[in-house]
């Protein structure tokens, strides 16, 4: 009896081991890069468009990007059901990933989630696929994140709103095709609405459901 | 099994205590709710407020927002009335520093996070600023409707008819608006909010204001924002616009005007001294008067210039 | 001439210290013992543990001790304390009508199954001073123990009436996740289980006086007190790794489940409704005021009108948290000048303004009246 116990103590070790050597490493400091990469993301949402370094050590099984790691390691956890694209969904090493290091709840359903993490963003779910939130709880709307190739503040099209000082020129590649009509969109129904935060190698940028496009023609010509 | 829960903390020199107070998960939700209140500003995202070791009505809110965004790097400025030096002010820069061991400042300017009760700074804020307020009753129209289901309800249609009605008696009884503080605001256009009991004085001050401002409110659980350059209108009548208050004479002791002031009393015979009430802008005024009083004496006046 | 008020780090320091030696009184008095606290204040200790939420007699024993007393202040401390514990799960629900009983009274039956058991009540003491007992005197020693009651045969009183179909069943277990209003923050409507953790978690004097307040017509429900039964119930927890419940230990708890009156509705015959209050350790009128509360919150449930305050969810549950109140009320001690100076000077401006609206109506004394106005 007591050797079957002890036998089954050795067995659940190893396989914890086995796990354990497989897996990708979460944060060194959870405190304070959790922290760091909070407020990375707290001020991409302030300052809607602007882009802001994000660092981190972290390697995570691919296709989920380091930066698409870092944001998920430190805003998610087991009170936030999440939604992964396809490519994330394919990878196995990628559930088992986020599994350990936050405990969230991986959901097939889109509107269901508080969060989905989107490694092709080209082929984004239609927006209106998420939960927007309710007249009442506009704050219980999805946050996507996407990984996307290229963040520009230079050159793309022009976005006004709180956090804006005037406007500002912001640009992701790959975007979806409808991109600038789906923002519209989800502009219009403000308070409703979801966030995006985007990253990219090294950098973060966020667009909240206050940020307006600016229609080409009325962007200042500077 | 979650590796970031409260197994694996940082904990702070001494106290026993995760860096800042908050076990990790609780500032997750927290942070979780400002990037929400972020995204909708003026919108009053419920959270799970904790049990504080310090007690509710006594800046919970702010503590536990602030305790949600500080990093290691933050430099804290506390202030209550303005001053860093009352006692509740000096109680929760205390708190922090005991629980996160970082650095604290008097100095506006050289704060990266400020936490606040009753005032707004004189000196403007920056970017890369946050301003952290402590938050009472966070619902502008509690004490014209004191059901919560009912101003939820009001505040998704956006009905505000009864916030103007109560300005408008105030006119039609007083000939003027008789609220003095926690004067309403309309924010980006769309959400009523209260802007905690700072006197209206403050009011322009939080309009398309460079550094961010969070508002927390421990005991009714609330979290809402402000992003930077954001539009914040005072609520008013065309025929009665929004107007601050106004001395009639500058600081006593530093001689600014257009400031905010204490009026102190100085004996039972009716002598009165108005003073700064943000004792940094006053202390800072004052040092740069002595200077150049100095300057002058050594005869570096033209050099000053 | 004036300088600004420094110096409150050392007044803080020094009135902490001034707090230390006011909470040990005259040192010549033997100090008090957390033990001596938790065995001979055990009422109070039980109290704290309630509506501290945590069940540690040791720590509410400590937590009376460091707070000099003060019940509101020893809460405070012990769920200060509470909020940092991290949480391993949740048990199994306790089975209460399995408690190893010390007291169990029914109001509604002389007799019944496993019968009356007084144990240690003050109910039908004489409240006449005891000196004997200031001048350190031992008790007199119980008499032959009353036979312990036999949980197998002291069924609930309301499992005896649910039987027969006269009292509305309890609800039953979907298994639903159970709300917290620890971990979320209150949605109005609450449903009954956050409504009674927050009565639980409730200032007693709150409670009481809106428990009271229903029996004097203001929202009358027509209660009996089916039973109240104080005991020690056996804690059990499935720890994930094991897959089976393991007993933890046990916690004292007192019950009261009152029988409510009800003339039935369309979908309902008439019946007995329930009103139910648990609280930790012996607290008979915290858990009767519960019960009463309970009830009378039930009632849009029930299709009743609500119009009282003991009926009213938000007034209840917004106010009945004593640290929620305590803070609020007591945070009027901080200083408000800057809020008082922009009201002075209101006020300032309207006697100025009513005074020369006098001065302009003086002149002709028919114009009093509508100056009056």
């Amino acid at each position: 009896m007591a050797q079957t116990h002890t036998q089954a103590l050795a067995k659940t070790q190893a396989e914890t081991l086995s796990q354990t050597r497989t897996l990708a490493r979460g944060f060194a400091d959870p405190v304070h890069e959790g922290q760091a990469v909070f407020r990375a993301a707290m001020e991409a949402l302030s300052r809607p468009g602007r882009l802001r370094p994000l660092a981190t050590a972290l390697v995570p099984p691919a296709p989920l990007t380091p930066e698409l790691a870092a944001l998920a390691l430190a805003l998610i956890d087991a009170d936030t059901p999440v939604w992964l694209d396809a490519p994330l969904r394919a990878e196995p090493a990628v559930a088992a990933f986020l599994r350990f290091h936050t405990g969230a709840p991986l959901v097939d359903a889109p509107d269901r989630a508080a969060f989905a993490l989107i490694a092709d963003p080209a082929r984004c779910p239609a927006f209106t696929d998420f939960t927007p939130g309710t007249p009442a709880y506009p704050d219980a709307s999805a946050t996507l994140i996407l990984a996307v190739e290229t963040l520009s503040d230079e050159g793309g099209p022009a976005f006004a709103g709180p956090g804006i000082r005037g406007t500002v020129s912001f640009d992701a590649s790959p975007l979806p095709a409808d991109w600038a009509s789906r923002w519209a969109a989800n502009h219009a129904a403000f308070p409703l609405g979801l966030d995006l935060l985007f990253v990219a190698p090294g950098s973060l940028a966020g667009l909240p459901r206050s940020t307006r496009p600016v229609a080409p023609e009325m962007s200042p010509c500077t | 099994m979650n590796p970031q829960g409260p197994l694996s903390v940082t904990v702070s020199a001494g106290t026993g205590y995760n860096f800042a107070y908050l076990d990790e998960g609780t500032k997750r939700m927290i942070r979780r709710a400002i990037l929400k209140a972020i995204a909708i500003p003026g919108y009053q995202v419920p959270f799970a407020a904790r049990e504080m070791p310090m007690p509710y009505g006594w800046g919970t809110g702010g503590v536990q927002v602030t305790a949600a965004i500080l990093g290691a790097a933050d430099v804290l400025k506390v202030i209550d009335q303005g001053a860093d030096d009352t006692t509740n002010a000096v109680s929760i820069r205390r708190f922090f520093t005991a629980t996160a061991g970082i650095a604290t400042t008097t100095r506006t300017a050289d704060a990266t996070v400020i936490q606040t009760r009753h005032r707004i700074p004189e000196a403007p804020l920056a970017e890369g600023q946050v301003l952290v307020y402590q938050v009472p009753i966070p619902e502008p129209l509690r004490f014209l409707e004191p059901r919560e289901t009912e101003t939820r309800q009001l505040h998704a249609l956006a009905e505000y008819g009864l916030m103007h009605v109560k300005l408008y008696e105030d006119i039609a009884r007083h000939g003027h608006i008789a609220t003095t503080y926690a004067y309403p605001v309309e924010v980006a256009g769309r959400y009523v909010m209260d802007p905690s009991p700072t006197p209206k004085f403050d009011n322009p001050k939080m309009d398309d204001c460079p550094a961010l401002q969070l508002f927390g409110a421990g005991r009714e659980k609330r979290i809402y924002a402000i992003p930077p350059y954001t539009r914040v209108r005072s609520l008013d009548f065309e025929d009665h616009p929004f107007r601050v208050q106004s001395f009639d004479r500058p600081c006593a002791l530093c001689g600014a005007e257009g400031v905010y002031l204490d009026e102190v009393v100085l004996d039972d015979a009716g002598g009165r001294m108005f003073v700064c009430s943000d004792t940094d802008h006053c202390e800072t005024r004052r040092v740069e008067t002595r200077r150049d009083e100095t300057r002058r004496a050594d005869g570096h006046t033209g050099e000053a210039a | 001439m004036y300088v600004a008020v420094k110096g409150g780090e050392a007044a803080i320091d020094n009135a902490h210290r001034l707090l230390a030696e006011a909470r040990r009184g005259d040192p010549a008095v033997p100090d008090l013992g957390v033990a001596q606290i938790r065995e001979q204040m055990r009422l109070l200790v039980d109290r704290v543990m309630t509506e501290g939420s945590l069940y540690d007699p040791d720590l509410a024993a400590l937590a009376l001790k460091q707070a000099r007393g003060d019940v509101v202040e020893a809460v405070f401390l012990v769920r200060a304390y509470r909020t940092t514990l991290p949480r391993f799960g949740a048990t199994a629900p306790v089975d209460t009508g399995a408690m190893t009983l010390t007291r169990r009274i029914s109001a509604t039956f002389k007799d019944l199954p496993g019968g009356q058991v007084l144990g240690p009540t003050f109910d039908y003491t004489h409240r006449l001073v005891d000196f004997a007992l200031g001048d350190g005197a031992d008790p007199v020693p119980a008499a032959e123990a009353e036979p312990e009651a036999d949980a197998a045969v002291c069924p609930r009183v309301t499992d005896l009436l649910g039987q027969a179909g006269l009292l509305e069943p309890s609800p039953p277990d979907a298994g639903a996740p159970v709300g917290d209003l620890t971990r979320e923050p209150v949605d109005y409507p609450a449903d009954r289980a956050v409504r009674l953790q927050g009565l639980a978690r409730g200032d007693e004097g709150f409670i009481l006086a809106l428990g009271y307040s229903t029996q004097r017509g203001y929202g009358r429900t027509h209660p009996f007190v089916g039973e109240i039964r104080v005991g020690a119930v056996a804690l059990e927890f499935t720890p994930e790794e094991l897959g089976f419940p393991v007993c933890l230990g046990a916690v004292d708890l007192t019950e009261c489940q009152m029988i409510n009156q009800f003339h039935g509705s369309d979908a309902v015959p008439p019946q007995f409704t329930r009103g139910y209050g648990l609280v930790f350790g012996q607290g008979e009128r915290k858990a009767m005021a519960m019960a009463l509360v309970d009830r009378s919150l039930r009632a849009a449930e029930l299709g009743e009108p609500v119009v009282v305050p003991a009926q009213d969810q938000e007034f209840v549950l917004a106010h009945c948290d004593s640290l929620q109140a305590t803070g609020f009320v007591e945070h009027m001690k901080l200083p408000h000048y800057v809020d008082f100076q922009a009201e002075l000077d209101l006020v300032r401006r309207l006697r100025a303004e009513h005074a020369a609206r006098a001065a302009d109506s003086v002149p002709d004394e028919s114009a009093w009246p509508e100056a009056a106005e």
